[in-house]
């Protein structure tokens, strides 16, 4: 079957992105299609590079770097909350005139649109958040 | 066409539960996870709504009742415990999925 993902609240902050991230994994398992996952409001702070855990802690956003990588999944995160609260790309570097950029491995940045697109195309959109 | 809920949500904390139970029809599938498995325990004030919903399918995500020190003795009858497998499925058997987050 075909998965698509929302997420909705960041890493260390709320269980929902472990919870995505759970679900994620057992549907790939399971041998189902996951075509798209979509980090959205304060779900775009899984997909910052600048996060340094304690080594003891799981490493959300690399986790999910991982996983994505692992299956070639479409990482997307929502431009307008990853303006808000300063998840950058090289394109979005130099439109905004910022000085570095820290978009995570297997992330990127796209609009809105992509979302809706996903909840179409999927059979099941799964969301998870506060 | 059957629809799975999922309630994330302690009943004692937002009113996600009560919600879900309103609009989900017989036949219907409740999954808890996160602080919604509070819903499945047994005795609370929440139960009686829990018992009262004829023709709904309840799940709790045992993963999330372990972190929280809930055990088997302490789930309200009716109560299957899923692991994350067991959401997948769920979500695949159903015709399709709202998440009252």
């Amino acid at each position: 079957m075909k998965f698509a993902i929302q997420v909705n609240e960041g890493p260390y902050q709320h269980q929902a992105t472990d919870s995505a991230y759970q679900f994620a994994k057992a549907a790939l398992d399971a041998g189902h299609e996951i075509m798209r996952v979509f980090f959205y409001h304060d779900g775009v702070n899984n997909g910052t590079n600048l996060t340094t855990p304690p080594q003891d802690d799981r490493n959300i956003v690399n986790r999910w770097s991982e996983l994505g990588k692992a299956h070639d999944l479409d990482m997307v995160v929502c431009v307008a909350a990853a303006q808000r609260r300063g998840i950058v790309d090289e394109g979005e570097m130099q439109r905004n005139g910022k000085d570095a950029q820290n978009i995570a491995d297997g992330f990127r940045i796209s609009g809105l649109g992509q979302l809706i697109e996903a909840g179409i195309q999927s059979e099941r959109l799964m969301v998870f958040g506060d | 066409m059957s629809t799975l809920h999922t309630v994330n949500k302690s009943p004692f904390e937002k009113n996600s539960l009560a919600d879900c139970l309103g609009y989900a029809k017989e036949g219907s599938a409740v999954l808890m996870y996160e602080d919604g498995v509070y819903g499945a325990m047994k005795g609370s004030t929440v139960a009686e709504k829990v018992a009262a919903a004829t023709g709904v399918k309840f799940y709790a995500l045992g993963p999330d009742l372990k972190a929280r020190g809930i055990s088997q003795e302490k789930l309200a009858e009716g109560i299957e415990v899923v692991d994350y497998a067991g959401f997948v499925s769920l979500a695949v058997e159903n015709d399709k999925v709202s998440a009252w987050v």
